[in-house]
């Protein structure tokens, strides 16, 4: 007996989950998938097949914002790989070092922003930097390096990079403490170990500890793409929906905002929108499974 | 009981619970958060006074993400009663898609000129669907104390205009232009819509853009830019990522001496300012040169076609055209000017300086509001774009002419 008997607690136990998920999650995803695949003439909707998509990457004036917007996010996600990253495993080493006194408070305080709200870090930073009320040119002008100011979130060249940097800060916790607790989680006996070989000091983080937490390093990464990807707020607080100046803050998230929404007379067109989220949502997807198939498999994993 | 005798009942006591408060509550939905305190002050109690069965709620959100909120509101079924109305094709649209009603019959209508309603009717003008409120005209406001002490008169021309500029500029004890381009518009609507009418003769340049007679790159729509990109030398520091209200403070706590304004501004100027404060309109290219002004249809009030309070909204309708909110609304919100054919009496001086114009000037609305941005570039968020770009100096005006005309030619069939 037993085989063929459907369990019936695993349905149940499952249940609550499985469909609030799907109400949620599933069911809008899918529709936004199918949205993009109509437009609207004359106040009904029509089913054009992939016709959104061919003017989104065929049409210079969409495809040419598209990929204006994708870049930005790609560059986004570089600063976040190249300065959140790094700084949050370097400050979980030094967190994790077992003389630092106060360790838990400059824990408690770098994590802090995280749980901070969009709004709240952008029009803060937005005053910090403000050239006419902002503590920056006058932090600057008191060390005498007033010259190297300059409106950074009004410059092209700088809005993006700066507002990269404000969501590093606002985010370096969350690398910190998944680094943090897999420092934590080798074993005493292997660094011992290492010790009686004579690694110690900077050799022991470099050939023992960071092989072992590149998996954490690993999922860190993908959390960024992820979010990096999917990022909206803090444009969108700081520099409003038209991602300026001249578009140089446009991700595709505020892109898709602007396109589903519309903006001040632009009216918003649903279907567009759609099929812009319909290709961020298969960057993403490309992205993960790139990492799931390819990199997490070679990742070498120790059993303690 | 039986199930007629408890039908009955309910009946009953439906009746009953209708006539001991028959109150309907209206709710409104706005983008002018500024403007809480003067509705739940001045307005609604005026009219709840004479309607005492209806109650009037207020309810506005942000300017920027209002036609995003109404949009979504309207289509989850969740929307006020009344919906105030942007001018043309925001509004259009609401009505085309059915969430607006047609208001053609409402007696109030009678007191607004064609002019006045053409921002919320059918192209062919066979049905209105706001009742008019207000329009905003734009000029300059300037710190009369600063100007004194600095010996300045106000400019007529555009010479004279950058002599002023200039003189503030060499004394350094004012900024003396307060504008940013973070936020974009304010280089658009006051700057580019601010001036350029003085260039195109205001509604014969604007109509001939729509009819495709001219273009965005003939010398009347590019000069405005050429003039905006003078004015990158007079904002000031790091103008580039100055918003909105950081110019309105610069102003108003007098640090800096003109501000390219609305005459929406003049209310909170009021309550903010401690100098006396003057007003001049966009100075002319040439001595002599005729005026044109922008007195934008800016403001309206329809009725949601789902409210389930529809005979009470459409009193509150009836009553928006009346004189006597055209007289509050003048009052109270002064730089709202009221767009009925009521004469009405004005007390803010500012706001008397700024109307006087209609008098001398040729009124225009903004060029881009009406047909030109209903297509994709939409031409007034390009404007925005291209204005902020030419203050910069990081596009030339003819260039930026250029790409505005060819992304309207793209879509729009008379300038093909």
């Amino acid at each position: 007996m037993g085989k063929s008997r459907i369990r019936w607690h695993i349905v149940v136990f499952l249940a609550p989950a499985v469909l609030v998920y799907t109400a949620v999650m599933i069911f809008p995803l899918f529709n936004t998938l199918r949205l993009a695949l109509y437009t609207e003439v004359e106040q009904s909707r029509v089913f054009v097949g992939l016709d959104n998509f061919r003017r989104l990457f065929g049409d210079p004036l969409w495809s040419e914002a598209f990929w204006n917007a994708l870049g930005n996010n790609f560059w986004f996600f570089f600063i976040h790989m190249l300065v959140q990253n790094p700084i949050g495993i370097a400050l979980a080493a030094i967190l994790s070092h077992p003389r630092l006194r106060f360790a838990a408070f400059y824990r408690s305080a770098i994590f802090i922003p995280t749980i901070l709200s969009f709004v709240i870090v952008g029009f803060a930073w937005k005053l910090i930097l403000s050239p006419i009320w902002g503590i920056a040119p006058d932090m600057l002008k008191a060390i005498g390096l007033k010259s190297l100011y300059a409106p950074w979130l009004g410059k092209e060249e700088y809005a993006l990079t700066t507002l990269a940097l404000v969501s590093v800060w606002q985010f370096v916790g969350i690398p910190m403490m998944l680094i943090y607790a897999a420092l934590l989680s080798i074993p005493e006996e292997i660094l011992e170990a290492a010790e009686v070989e004579g690694i110690t000091g900077m050799s022991a983080f470099w050939k023992i500890k960071l092989p072992l937490i590149l998996p954490s390093i690993g999922i860190i990464s993908i959390l960024t793409f992820v979010g990096n990807f999917n990022a909206f707020d803090l444009i969108y607080a700081a520099q409003g929906a038209l991602a300026g100046p001249d578009f140089s803050t446009d991700i595709l998230g505020t892109f898709m905002y602007r396109t589903f929404f519309g903006f001040q007379l632009q009216l918003g067109d649903p279907h567009m929108g759609s099929a812009i989220a319909t290709s961020m949502f298969g960057i993403i997807l490309t992205g993960v499974c790139i990492y799931l198939f390819v990199i997490q498999t070679r990742i070498r994993r120790y059993q303690f | 009981m039986n199930r007629k005798t408890l039908s009955a009942m309910l009946l009953a006591s439906t009746a009953l619970g209708g006539a001991a408060h028959a109150e309907i509550t209206l709710t409104i939905e706005s983008w002018r958060n500024d403007d809480l305190t003067l509705w739940q002050e001045k307005i609604i109690p005026a009219f709840e006074a004479q309607n005492p069965d209806i109650k009037v709620k207020f309810t506005p959100s942000a300017p920027a993400e209002y036609n995003a909120v109404l949009n979504a509101k309207l289509d989850a079924g969740s929307a006020g009663d009344l919906i105030t109305c942007r001018p043309f094709d925001t509004s259009l649209g609401l009505y085309e898609a059915g969430h607006l009603a047609d208001l053609s019959d409402l007696g109030g209508m009678a007191n607004f000129s064609d002019v006045a309603k053409s921002a919320w009717q059918t192209d062919d003008g066979s049905a209105t669907f706001c009742v008019p409120m207000a329009s905003v005209i734009h000029g300059f406001i300037y710190n009369k104390d600063a100007f004194e002490e600095l010996g300045l008169s106000v400019p007529e021309t555009e010479a004279q205009f950058f002599e002023v500029l200039d003189k503030i500029q060499e004394d350094g004890s004012y900024i003396p232009m307060a504008m940013g381009t973070n936020d974009q518009w304010e280089a658009a609507t006051m700057g580019y819509n601010n001036i350029g009418p003085n260039y195109w003769k205001g509604e014969e340049g604007r109509l001939a853009l729509i009819d495709g007679s001219q273009k965005l790159t003939d010398e009347q729509w590019v000069a405005p830019y050429r003039q905006l990109a003078k004015w990158g030398a007079y904002l000031g520091d790091g103008y580039e990522a100055q918003t909105y209200p950081d110019s309105q403070n610069l102003f108003t706590l007098g640090r800096a001496a003109i501000y390219p304004a609305g005459s929406w501004e003049i209310s909170g100027f009021n309550n903010l300012a401690d100098f006396e404060m003057g007003a001049f309109k966009p100075p002319v290219p040439n001595e002599g040169d005729g005026c044109y002004i922008s007195d934008h249809t800016d403001i309206a009030i329809g009725l949601n076609a789902a409210s389930p309070n529809a005979e009470a909204a459409r009193t509150f309708l009836d009553w928006v055209g009346s004189e006597e909110f055209a007289t509050i609304y003048a009052n109270a919100l002064p730089g709202f000017f009221s767009l009925s054919s009521f004469d009405v009496a004005m007390d803010d001086p500012l706001a008397q300086e700024f109307v006087s114009w209609r008098g001398e000037c040729g009124s225009t609305i903004r060029s881009t509001y009406q047909i030109l941005s209903r297509g994709t570039p939409n031409l007034e968020n390009e404007t925005w774009n291209a204005s902020a770009q030419v203050i910069k100096g990081a596009e030339t005006p003819e260039d930026a002419g250029k790409r505005l005309q060819d992304g309207l030619a793209t879509w729009y069939e008379p300038q093909k």
